[in-house]
């Protein structure tokens, strides 16, 4: 675009024409900060990533890349290991996500009541969110000891035999999503709170004029009212889950995610391939194998929720 | 104008962070010292416990060489610190003057990074060749002759027990006893049986097999790589024997089946799990850090069954963009020193690969350890400990090795089973 003005007959004025201008332009120069510093943090390691996933590049010596295609990625394909992390991502989310939310959803039903000192506990929900991750996981690492643990002893008392929390399949994984879950279900339930303090008052009321029960209120008028709140907790925290690291990686403080990589996720696995034995290209392959994996669960995600409002809609 | 200006502040901005992100590109400041008079800051990076602040040493350089500084920043985990050492080497920026280097790791830099740290043999260290162990020495040595590190500690094994527990349960306490009647590992194995009979509840023989299996590994000349640096994991005898010996450890139950360095296996030491563990030199500080005073005199170490071997041991390298590599040199010289070496053993347990430090801690005994006279076992298993061949990924190919052990001890893996699970992760690790 020429900002001289090259045609004197024209009506408007050139200071006429720079006003309009800066008021067309102003606005992209307040979102450049941003975008500016997205591509810098954001679109370019993305892009770098996708190109060194093309090679065979290791960390001690980065100057010295080697072609190798799609070989990083058709080698996944035939890796145990990366099966191993995306299963145990997939049921480690599953673990840990729904009993999440399900509880937070039971929580801040109960909280949108009318309790004495209700402040105090939706900030005590909010506490777990604010510890960090490494504190939490050592706390919990600890509890779940196999000789000297809190939960075994606890378990102990009811009879049962101590259970190793570290080794077995199952029990590490659910005591990696214990730790999920304690520090998320407070953060969720805030949200459905605040989606709950949106539905009309008046709907409640009408309710219970009809003769709905507390329970009857809940499914048919909080529920419906939460859908677009649900989705969004529901896609936040699967790109979470898919993207779980801290928890796994202190829990035993092994890269390997156990001595059978029983609750090693794929950002553990990449962690490992690319830290651990300084394969960049192989961890950039998986990095993009994540952040495709999330794309598109976030699209499913999308398209059921787009579908169930057009359904509503012609209902 | 404004149009102009939005995209010169754009830029502006975009070229900041730019510069921000670029940082790394670090500087290779060749400040032309070495006269000692303008005053400066060597510092110093480590891992895990050197010893030197403890010990005060610091101090005395400072008080010796006026006008130097030493500022030393620590890492608890090996691994995390090579970690970052990596990623520091590999942008060339945030290196200290002096960087700590473990032994499992040297191999990797003589092979992979010599052009990433000063030849020391450019400052004058050839001279020293003769103060230290061959071993050690060779390995920080390229095949052109390039010196990338000096020798810190060793780590020269031998077997730690609980006398008070071997008493109950009817064995000998005696530690040139025992050495006899564990001379071989089968032998040693067996003992842990006769143990198992009469032992106090909840204890067992050794505190892991992934243990075991490191220290019978560690006696071998060769483990995982030959000298010609090819691959041998699969077909070495050693470490086939190794594994053999640790999955009959762990099928007769003589295992407490702890995780090194995991909290339980820290309240182990005290709370009797097990009554012999492999240790090498830096092992006793640990056992008393974890013990205390209350357990003096229930330990007693005693030499190790077929052999000596090494676990462990450091170096101390200068990288290139070093800001005073040549003080950082003359730091280095000083600490890994004759004297300096002796001190670092009797005050924290670090095996010196000092030859001159070595015949000094000759006659010591420790009293914590029932006056063992750990100068002599360990001097001997330094001097005939054989000089293992590392090759580049040798501590993440052990740790598949180990994780499998654990499995078998622990989930009851089959043999079998867990071998082609090791050799599986042995691939991952190379990729």
């Amino acid at each position: 675009m020429t900002l001289h003005a090259t045609a004197p007959p024209a009506v408007r004025t050139r200071a006429e024409r720079r006003a309009r201008a800066r008021r067309r332009l102003t606005p992209y120069a307040y979102v450049a900060p941003f975008f500016a510093l997205f591509a810098a943090f954001g679109l370019f390691p993305l892009l770098y990533t996708a190109y060194v996933s093309l090679y065979r590049v290791e960390l001690q010596t980065p100057g010295e890349m080697e072609w190798r295609g799609l070989d990083n990625y058709t080698a996944l394909l035939g890796d145990e290991f990366f099966w191993t992390a995306l299963r145990n991502t997939f049921t480690i989310g599953v673990i840990s996500t729904v009993p999440q939310l399900l509880m937070a959803l039971g929580l801040a039903h109960l909280l949108n009541y009318r309790l004495r000192a209700r402040a105090f506990y939706r900030v005590a929900m909010l506490l777990p969110y604010a510890t960090s991750v490494a504190a939490a996981t050592l706390v919990f690492a600890q509890l779940f000891g196999r000789d000297f643990g809190l939960i075994n002893w606890v378990l102990g008392l009811a009879g049962i035999h101590p259970v190793d929390w570290q080794s077995g399949t199952w029990s590490s994984q659910i005591a990696v999503s214990t730790i999920v879950i304690w520090r998320w279900t407070g953060y969720n339930t805030l949200i459905y709170l605040a989606g709950m303090q949106s539905v009309p008052a008046e709907l409640y009321e009408a309710a219970a004029i009809d003769g709905a029960s507390r329970r009857q209120q809940f499914l048919h008028v909080t529920l419906p009212g939460l859908r677009p709140t649900i989705v969004f907790t529901v896609v936040v925290s699967t790109i979470g889950a898919t993207q779980l690291f801290g928890e796994p990686l202190l829990y035993e403080g092994k890269i390997t995610g156990g001595i059978s990589h029983q609750y090693q996720t794929l950002g553990l696995y990449m962690y490992e391939q690319g830290w651990g034995y300084f394969h960049l290209g192989r961890a950039a392959a998986i990095a993009w194998v994540m952040f495709s994996l999330i794309v598109l669960l976030v699209g499913v995600n999308a398209a059921l929720a787009r579908r169930r409002k057009l359904q509503e809609a012609s209902r | 104008m404004t149009v102009a200006r939005a995209a010169r502040t754009g830029a502006v901005l975009l070229a900041g962070v730019l510069l921000l992100t670029a940082c790394g590109s670090g500087s290779s400041g060749t400040s032309a010292g070495g006269t000692g008079k303008e005053p400066i800051t060597l510092t110093v990076d480590l891992f895990g416990s050197f010893g030197y602040k403890q010990a005060g040493l610091y101090e005395k350089y400072e008080k010796l060489n006026p006008g130097i500084t030493i500022k030393e920043t620590d890492t608890e985990d090996e691994a995390d610190y090579w970690k970052a050492l990596q990623t520091r080497l590999a942008g060339g920026g945030g290196l200290a003057d002096v960087q700590g280097i473990e032994v499992g790791r040297i191999s990797s830099v003589v092979q992979r990074q010599s052009d990433k740290f000063e030849d020391l043999g450019a400052f004058g260290a050839k001279k020293l060749e003769k103060d230290f162990a061959e071993g050690k020495w060779s390995a920080a040595t390229t095949a052109d002759g390039r010196i990338l590190g000096l020798g810190t500690d060793v780590g020269p094994e031998a077997l730690c027990y609980r006398s008070d527990l071997l008493e109950k349960a009817g064995l000998p306490t005696d530690r040139d006893e025992l050495a006899e009647k564990w001379s071989t590992w089968d032998g040693y194995l067996d003992l842990g049986r006769q143990y198992k009979k009469k032992a106090p509840k909840g204890s067992r023989w050794i505190d892991s097999v992934g243990s075991l299996y490191s220290i019978m590994t560690g006696q071998e000349e060769e483990r995982y790589y030959d000298s010609s640096g090819e691959l041998i994991h699969t077909s070495n005898p050693a470490v086939k024997k190794a594994w053999d010996t640790a999955v009959d450890a762990a099928e007769d139950g003589l295992s407490a089946e702890l995780d090194q360095w995991s909290p339980e296996w820290n309240q182990a030491f005290s709370s009797g799990s097990f009554a012999t563990i492999p240790c090498p030199s830096w092992m006793l500080s640990y056992i008393k850090g974890q013990v205390g005073e209350k357990g003096a005199g229930t330990w007693d170490v005693a030499k190790l069954p077929e052999g000596a071997g090494n676990w462990g041991g450091s170096y101390l390298s200068v990288p290139k963009g070093a800001k005073h590599p040549k003080e950082a040199f003359e730091l280095v010289k000083w600490l890994t020193a004759e004297e300096q070496q002796a001190e670092l053993f009797t005050e924290q347990g670090l095996f010196p690969s000092n030859l001159g430090a070595i015949d000094r801690v000759r006659k010591y005994e420790d009293p914590y350890f029932s006056r063992a006279p750990i100068g002599e076992i360990f001097g001997a298993a330094a001097e005939q400990a054989p000089v293992q061949v590392l090759g580049v990924h040798d501590g993440d190919i052990h740790q598949q090795f180990t994780n499998a052990l654990s499995e078998v001890e622990k989930k009851g893996t089959p043999s079998m089973r867990a071998w082609d699970n090791a050799v599986k992760g042995v691939d991952n690790v190379l990729g």
